[in-house]
């Protein structure tokens, strides 16, 4: 039987405010465990939550960056379960009224130009804080008993959580979704994607079904996946391991579940009758959240360009292709640096796109830096790209100033000029250079007349080879053919 | 509705509470009698009258995003039962 997965992704992302959502303690990382944990991130008697507009603000630019509908009342509600880094025995989220609904996200699906774009839907995105964490060292009580340490650093952060619907069908689908929303939220600035500190978390809702049905399967939570490599072989290992199941008479029963890497499995954490029953209701400590227009119309204004609206300008204005457009804008800093190479530069949009997304990425990449992180700048990179455009240089020799210019020597021309790197466009030395390598090859230029293609090429290459490859290739097949014609 | 004794000691186990039978069946009771409350409130017709969330017809207050609150973990840490590395210690908890 044909297999589907079907998965949907609950994304729990950490706002940029300075101050927590509901305290004023600092949100700052890797700060000693416990200075930067309050009264009210204690929950000591008598505190009462005041909201940070920072934080629903950042949910504002998310929900208009989505094209979602916003909720303009909004509730906080109780969801209660015990837990030690949990100080309040409930955590403060939001749960029939929250503040985002019904939003779309496009990703792009397959490789190359075959890539096509499908769109995600985002049932609810909701404002909620973030527990503490427990370490479970070697701690010990006076009479032995092991003890976990409580770090409340981290307890009232501010936190997004993004639920999108069961709209991805394979482990890949679910990994350009998650992108493209971690490319999103760091692009508009609400969240700094930093996944090995959590600032990115992903929970993924997996079941699977036979090929054409219409309905969905038993699911299994797949919790707290922090890499999009761990994504990938979680949905893999989970889907796999469903379908096994079922083949082999059992039936799926809903459960949480948790992701080794050493081992690339999931394990069962708890199931749905062991389930947590929050008991949700509206925190009396908090009182409606109203938006009004004058501050959403704001918000709008601020945005920047969005990933998707300059995907489909580069398309439009650039001609360049679906899968390029998404390359070039995987983040704000990649698109910043393409646009200010193309303007510095002046030549067609695709020449530019090749050396942003070829070269400078693969560079970027060997010394694992992140754009905007590189040693050329546009301007500089403009540079180089005119003496291709001009025909100065050959690709080849392209790419020896680029390496030069990565190295810190300096802008393509001088690069040029000292290292005499100039296409030789002056027609009397090449003809020169040909006369003297067809009288030093007679063997090839017998061959050649003989119907041997080979042969031609061979020359070719020994011209290039005596102006060391500074001749440009085309000038050069042109005299070949002229003089051997002759 | 009414709630059966088992009901009361399943929520009295999610709010980690001890009852033993006599308060189960004293707690059953007083949380029936309540149900008969919201019951007859239920039988207004409340069609098209927009809920609350809040007793107060009030909206919520925003703070401004600023750090306001200094490291006082001494203080705090006084009067915990126990602590060590800078972390509060409690009884070992296995998932």
């Amino acid at each position: 039987m044909q297999w589907e997965t079907v998965i949907g992704l609950e994304v729990h992302t950490q706002l940029t405010t300075r101050s927590k959502i509901f305290s004023g303690a600092s949100t700052e990382f890797g700060a000693a465990p416990n200075t930067q944990a309050c009264a009210v991130d204690l929950a000591l008697p008598g505190v009462l939550p005041v909201l940070n507009k920072g934080a629903v603000e950042r949910a504002i630019r998310f929900g208009l960056a989505i094209g979602a509908r916003l909720n303009r009342v909004n509730v906080f509600a109780r969801k209660n379960y015990f837990y030690p880094d949990l100080p309040k025995g409930y955590q403060i989220s939001q749960f029939e009224l929250p503040i985002v609904e019904a939003g779309e996200l496009p990703i792009q699906v397959g490789e190359g130009d075959k890539a096509v774009t499908k769109v995600i839907r985002i049932t609810r995105a909701h404002l909620e804080e973030d527990a503490g964490k427990s370490l479970h060292e070697d701690f010990h009580g006076e009479d032995g008993k092991p003890l976990s340490g409580i770090d409340l650093n981290r307890a009232g952060t501010p936190l997004l959580e993004i639920v999108s619907e069961p709209d991805m069908r394979s482990a890949k689908e679910a990994v350009a979704y998650a992108r493209a929303l971690h490319t999103l939220v760091t692009w508009i600035g609400i969240c700094d994607g930093n996944m090995q500190e959590g600032s990115f978390r992903v929970d993924a809702n997996v079941s699977v079904r036979p090929k054409g049905s219409d309905k969905f399967g038993t699911r299994r939570e797949i919790k707290n996946l922090n890499s999009f490599r761990f994504l990938e072989q979680a949905i893999e290992y989970e889907a796999r391991w469903q379908i096994e199941r079922i083949e082999d008479g059992h039936e799926i029963v809903q459960a949480t579940v948790l992701f080794d890497p050493d081992t690339g499995e999931t394990r069962m954490m708890r199931t749905k009758e062991e389930a947590h029953d929050y008991r949700y209701f509206p925190d009396p400590d908090l009182l409606p959240v109203k938006l009004d227009e004058p501050w959403i119309e704001q918000v709008r204004a601020a945005l920047p360009e969005l990933p998707q609206q300059k995907q489909a300008r580069y398309q439009r204005d650039y001609g360049l292709s679906a899968y390029d457009a998404v390359t070039l804008t995987a983040s704000r800093e990649m698109a910043d640096y393409f646009e200010a190479t193309l303007a510095a530069a002046g030549v067609p949009a695709k020449l530019a796109a090749n050396w942003v997304m070829g070269d400078l990425a693969a560079a970027l990449n060997k010394e694992g830096l992140a754009i905007g992180q590189d040693r050329i700048p546009p301007a500089r990179l403009a540079g180089l790209l005119k003496r291709v455009d001009d025909s100065t240089l050959s690709s080849k020799l392209a790419k020896e100033v680029f390496a030069a210019m990565w190295a810190g020597e300096g802008e393509a021309d001088a690069i040029i000029e000292a290292k005499g790197l100039r296409q030789m466009s002056d027609t009397g030395e090449i003809e020169r250079i040909v006369d003297e390598v067809l009288a030093a090859h007679p063997k090839s230029v017998e061959e050649f007349r003989a119907g041997k293609d080979k042969a031609f090429n061979a020359l070719v290459g020994q011209v290039m080879k005596a102006t060391r490859g500074k001749a440009n290739p085309q000038q050069v097949n042109e005299l070949l053919k002229k003089k051997l014609a002759g | 509705m009414s709630l059966s004794t088992d009901d009361v000691k399943r929520i009295a186990h999610l709010a980690r509470i001890r009852v033993d039978e006599a308060e189960a069946a004293h707690y059953q009771t007083q949380l029936n009698g309540i149900f008969r409350l919201i019951e007859e409130m239920q039988a207004v017709d409340t069609a098209g009258i927009e809920p609350m969330a809040h007793a107060r017809d009030l909206q919520q207050r925003l703070r401004e995003d600023a750090v306001s609150e200094a490291d006082r973990r001494e203080a705090f840490q006084a009067i915990a039962p126990q602590v060590e590395a800078g972390l509060y210690l409690v009884p070992k908890v296995i998932e």
